[in-house]
């Protein structure tokens, strides 16, 4: 199921604390209901965000999808590989399909966030 | 009527199973008070009088085919080579649909990959889409896609940049809040950059061979935009110049539009054409319209589909990168048929040949007293010559005389009210061109 | 259909350095000394005629189209594409007018263009009509150009444009590049506009609701007329998308329906070829406050009965494109029109809503019906239930190509789940109808018994399913 150790927002997307930066990807649900993805439009590292402002776009075969900033913060990395195999999402969503670390602007932000017991409750309503 | 397939019986019967009795029960929905109950006073014509009507409106034009003409102005009258019409008239072809559904549409699909891999062949450039409407749109679009491309807001064009070309541009950046500049001319007729500021322009549109026919020093004009960050688009109103002049990314063009209808459509009367457009690989899912990629069906076996859909308006709607849906792709089978005819040989040769044509028919024209080119810088099949009296009175004169002359500029272009603007094909003749200086000495010698 | 025959060349692994297809006569005039730099070779294939044309007739060959078979595309108006028209617009007065040609020499094509003008604006109940968009969504942006521009005129400040769940992604797409934000209305349980949320979304920054009447749904909203009122009242205007004016024409009429901007699609129901996407043509029809507003040049008929092109029109709101449109597509219409007349044109949407009304009443048993009701010239319905034997509306699709049918428009509109949108439009017979029905109902039959069917459809088409996703990822747009 979904990681206990993550945070999660209601639009399907994983933030995993690592001090002052937040490692962020799509969960297993969100990559599922996507379908094949076939390309990820990283934003350029440096670029500020705001908690629930468009982060990057990921698309497949027939849609384009929004995905939004869990958490405010600045850009610090992008996953370079999805350039080339952006299947990694749909393979590894928690794991290799990670798609950017953020600088974290305000810690407090996290407990917006759902945790995966809460999580798991929301995808159970929705299904 | 006979494009109907139902008869008498086959509505009762249908009209029977649906528990109906008579057709307008089926749009009892609509209000009454807007309900049409009388077919529209437009009489049914059988098929031997619309063609007698078709005919005689035909007839009342003066076409190309039976006068010799001169006029050019991104329309050009080249040879059409007779295979082309049979191919197109091919119903697999033209009463298609969109290939959405790939597996049973992969004519269309892999000659729009031919058409696509011709482009890029003719322009260099990496990518070309499926084709857009015509060269000003395909204009427009390439301006839209550079402030998309940089987030500037002054697009910059050359004043030469085909005048339907700068008012097409002009209605589509208006509303968008972006700021046309145009760029004047020097007096060799050539774009002038010494006037203008590169900074903070989303692109720099360079027309060559520009409107009034001349070559544009296209690899300075490049170095001159890239410098200050911005697009540089390469715009074309006479495809065949592709054939002789060094191609669009030879000079750095980042994206390379124009008017294709010279590839082997007749002048139609301005339409339909086709949208030529190609950018750089980078620059691929910024690109509007209709792209085709090569792909793998479930047998291994190569085949062709839209690709990168995720750009366009069915799907991203008013994130798309344009709204465009039709393309031009009938035009764009015909552009690809002619240059498979043509060949490279052939291209060429049609390029050279109006070079030629055009240049004979300069320096002949130039032994009439008091003509003279307007603008000394090398063009390609076009020339603008200022002449002693108004354009548009040679023009009458010509035309009594069964020539369709030139193009008046004063219309466009105030400040050149006595500049008069020809153009030559492979399908003028010697003997057309030499008719024509002939006609043109008899009016100018009954000036006073 | 023709079977799986094997990959056809690409025509530049054919190429043999030597041939040429193309003949040109000998240069007649002197050669002149080229005075610029001139380009190396360009890498074009050379083939001899013989081997172009077979290329081609072998390609033509792995399309289907609507002269071979049943090709339902759901507001696409996939009718026949009467030859006559074809024969016209290839006469030489025609074919062979240059735009800049004056005039008065071009008096028998300015004629068709008024005539044509003339003739829609009859069909549609609007004024006056433009020719010069090359497309529908070509029209629709012209059509937002002109309501931006009467709002300018008027010193109003509006900016934005509604457009209802179930409309076509060109609206949405057409509206931003207009530089308007797009607000999306719902639609009710009838499939009409809800009128609720309409008036909550109308303000006095709205310039226009976009609709198509019959909706993407094939559903006339009988709405309309309060439709037209709350926009009108809230001083917005009404654009009418002419995609499914098949559904009412010779019944009724946009700009009786209270539209202030229509454009229509010659290639949809004028029956102008679809070319395998394109050349169509998108005229713009307008009631008279917006006329001056129209792109230039405008068709003038003079008191003398001359034609000319008017470039005077200090209001225009300038150019959609360069010269008068896809003038030989107006050709092709303009025949249509003259072919059938107006008694023509009501028998022609009659026998498309007949149809579309028989068509579905033969699969409604068997297919969900989001919204039953009698539907104009189209209808959609959901394949919602074959979800529950893993299967998609695409595979519906695929199998539908297997028995040898074109496939509706299929998973749109977006508000119907698994959207299988049919049109069968007049130019079919009733056995036609009975036929693709009897398609229908086997797929929905093989879905529950022997879902491989459609899973590993298609089978008996030039290509095997195509793996798109691969196609996507790593994209060749070329042969190299």
């Amino acid at each position: 199921m979904n990681p206990a150790e993550l945070i999660y927002t209601k639009d399907h997307e994983w933030s995993k604390i690592e001090g002052a930066t937040a490692r962020v990807g799509l969960t297993a649900y969100a990559q599922e209901h996507l379908g094949d993805i076939v390309f990820v439009d990283l934003p350029p590292v440096g670029k500020e965000v705001k908690q629930g402002e468009l982060l990057l776009v990921v698309e497949s075969v027939k849609a384009a999808s929004d995905v939004y900033a869990p958490l405010s913060g600045k850009v610090l990395e992008v996953n370079e590989a999805l350039a080339s195999n952006p299947e990694k999402i749909n393979q590894d969503a928690f794991g290799e399909g990670w798609v950017v670390v953020l600088e974290i602007a305000d810690p407090g932000e996290a407990a917006n966030l759902l945790s995966a017991a809460d999580y798991d409750t929301l995808l159970a309503s929705q299904r | 009527m006979r494009y109907f397939p139902l008869t008498p019986d086959d509505r009762a019967e249908m009209l029977g199973a649906l528990g109906l009795s008579s057709t307008e029960e089926l749009f009892a929905d609509i209000p009454a008070a807007i309900r049409i109950q009388q077919p529209f006073s437009i009489p049914a014509l059988s098929e031997p009088e619309v063609v007698e009507r078709l005919e005689r409106l035909a007839a009342k034009n003066l076409n190309a085919k039976s006068t010799p003409s001169f006029l050019g102005g991104g329309i050009y009258r080249h040879y059409v080579p007779a295979a082309i019409k049979h191919l197109l008239m091919r119903a697999e072809f033209y009463t298609a649909y969109t290939p959405y559904q790939a597996e049973v549409s992969q004519g269309t699909l892999q000659a729009v990959f031919e058409y696509q891999t011709m482009i890029c062949l003719l322009t260099g450039m990496d990518v070309s889409n499926a084709s857009m409407y015509d060269g000003a749109t395909a204009v427009a679009e390439a301006a839209l896609m550079a402030r998309s491309i940089t987030g500037r807001k002054r697009v910059l064009a050359a004043g030469s940049l085909h005048p339907q070309y700068r008012a097409t541009l002009r209605t589509y950046l208006h509303l968008q809040g972006l700021e046309l500049v145009e760029i004047p001319w020097d007096e060799q007729g050539k774009l002038d950059l010494s006037q203008v500021q590169a900074e903070e322009a989303a692109c720099l549109i360079v027309q060559s061979p520009n409107f009034f026919g001349l070559v544009e020093e296209m690899a300075a004009a490049g170095q001159w935009i890239h410098a200050a960050g911005g697009i540089f688009v390469h715009a074309f109103a006479e495809a065949a110049s592709l054939g002789l002049l060094p191609p669009s990314a030879s000079f750095d063009a980042d994206i390379a539009c124009g008017e294709g209808q010279s590839l082997g459509m007749p002048p139609s009367y301005g339409g339909p054409g086709l949208g030529i457009f190609a950018a750089k690989e980078k620059y691929v899912r910024r690109m509007p319209g209709r792209l085709i990629g090569e792909a793998l069906d479930a047998d291994g076996q190569r085949a062709f589909t839209m690709v990168l859909a995720t750009r366009e308006q069915h799907i991203r709607r008013e994130k798309a990168t344009s709204n465009i849906c039709s393309n031009q792709a009938l035009c764009a089978l015909n552009a690809l048929i002619y240059l498979s005819l043509l060949g490279e040989e052939g291209f060429r040769q049609v390029a050279e040949q109006c070079y030629h044509k055009a240049h004979y028919l300069a320096d002949r024209l130039q032994s009439v007293a008091g003509l003279k080119p307007t603008f000394a810088a090398p063009f390609f099949n076009e020339v603008a010559f200022t002449i002693p009296g108004s354009p548009q009175a040679l023009n009458a004169f010509l035309q009594k005389h069964g020539i369709l002359g030139g193009i008046a500029l004063g219309r466009d272009f105030p400040g050149l009210k006595s500049s008069w603007l020809v153009a030559a094909t492979e399908m003028n003749s010697k003997e057309q061109i030499d008719a024509l200086v002939a006609r043109v000495a008899q009016w100018r010698g009954g000036l006073a | 259909m023709e079977r799986r025959v094997g990959v056809t060349e690409l025509i530049f692994e054919m190429s043999r350095r030597g041939c040429t297809g193309c003949s040109l006569t000998s240069l007649d005039v002197p050669q002149a000394g080229i005075d610029f730099p001139t380009r190396a070779g360009i890498g074009l294939p050379t083939l001899s005629e013989p081997e172009v044309v077979r290329h081609f007739t072998v390609l033509s060959r792995k399309n289907f189209a609507l002269d071979i078979g049943f090709y339902p595309l759901g507001s696409c108006t996939m009718k026949y594409n009467p030859k006559v028209n074809e024969d016209m617009a290839a006469l030489p007065g025609f074919a062979q007018l240059h735009p800049y040609q004056p005039d008065s020499t071009a008096q028998g094509a300015l004629e068709l263009l008024w005539e044509l003008d003339r003739a829609l604006c009859q069909i549609t109940g609007m004024d006056r009509f433009t020719l010069q968009p090359a497309a529908g969504a070509h029209g629709e942006l012209a059509g937002l150009f002109l309501i931006a521009r009467y709002f300018q005129e008027k010193g109003e400040k509006r900016d934005i444009v509604l457009v209802p769940d179930s409309a076509h992604g060109t609206n949405p797409a057409s509206a931003a590049l207009a530089g308007c934000q797009v607000v999306v209305v719902r639609s009710d349980s009838r499939g009409g506009v809800d009128l609720e949320d309409l008036q909550a979304k109308l303000s006095d920054r709205v310039m226009a609701l976009m609709l198509t009447n019959p909706n993407t749904l094939g559903l006339f909203d009988e709405n309309i007329l309060t439709i037209a009122e709350l926009v009108h009242a809230a001083g917005g205007l009404l654009y009418y998308d002419g995609a499914n004016l098949e559904g009412t024409c010779g019944y009724a009429r946009p700009g009786d329906m209270g539209f202030d901007v229509v454009h229509v699609n010659l290639h949809k129901t004028f029956s102008t070829p679809h070319g395998g996407g394109g050349p169509g043509s998108g005229p713009v029809g307008v009631k008279q406050m917006l006329e001056s507003f129209l792109p230039v040049p405008v068709v003038n008929k003079k008191a003398d009965g001359a034609f000319t092109l008017d470039w005077e029109r200090p209001q225009t709101i300038g150019m959609m494109r360069s010269f008068l449109g896809n003038f030989l597509v107006a050709v092709k219409a303009y025949t249509y029109i003259l072919s059938l007349g107006g008694t023509g044109l009501r028998q022609m949407t009659a026998d498309a809503v007949l149809n579309a009304n028989y068509l579905l009443s033969l699969v409604k048993g068997t297919y969900e019906l989001p919204y039953d009701r009698i539907c104009k010239h189209e209808f959609v319905l959901s394949t919602h239930q074959f979800g529950q034997w893993g299967l998609k509306v695409t595979d519906v699709a695929k199998r539908l190509l297997d028995k040898g049918f074109h496939a509706p428009t299929i998973a749109f509109p977006l508000i119907v789940d698994g959207a299988l949108m049919v049109e069968p439009t007049e130019t079919e017979s009733k056995s036609a109808l009975e036929s693709f029905a009897q398609a229908l109902l086997e797929i929905e039959e093989e879905a529950r018994t022997h879902p491989e069917l459609l899973k590993e459809a298609p089978r008996n088409t030039p290509v095997r399913r195509i793996d798109d996703v691969a196609a996507n990822r790593s994209p060749v747009l070329r042969w190299k």
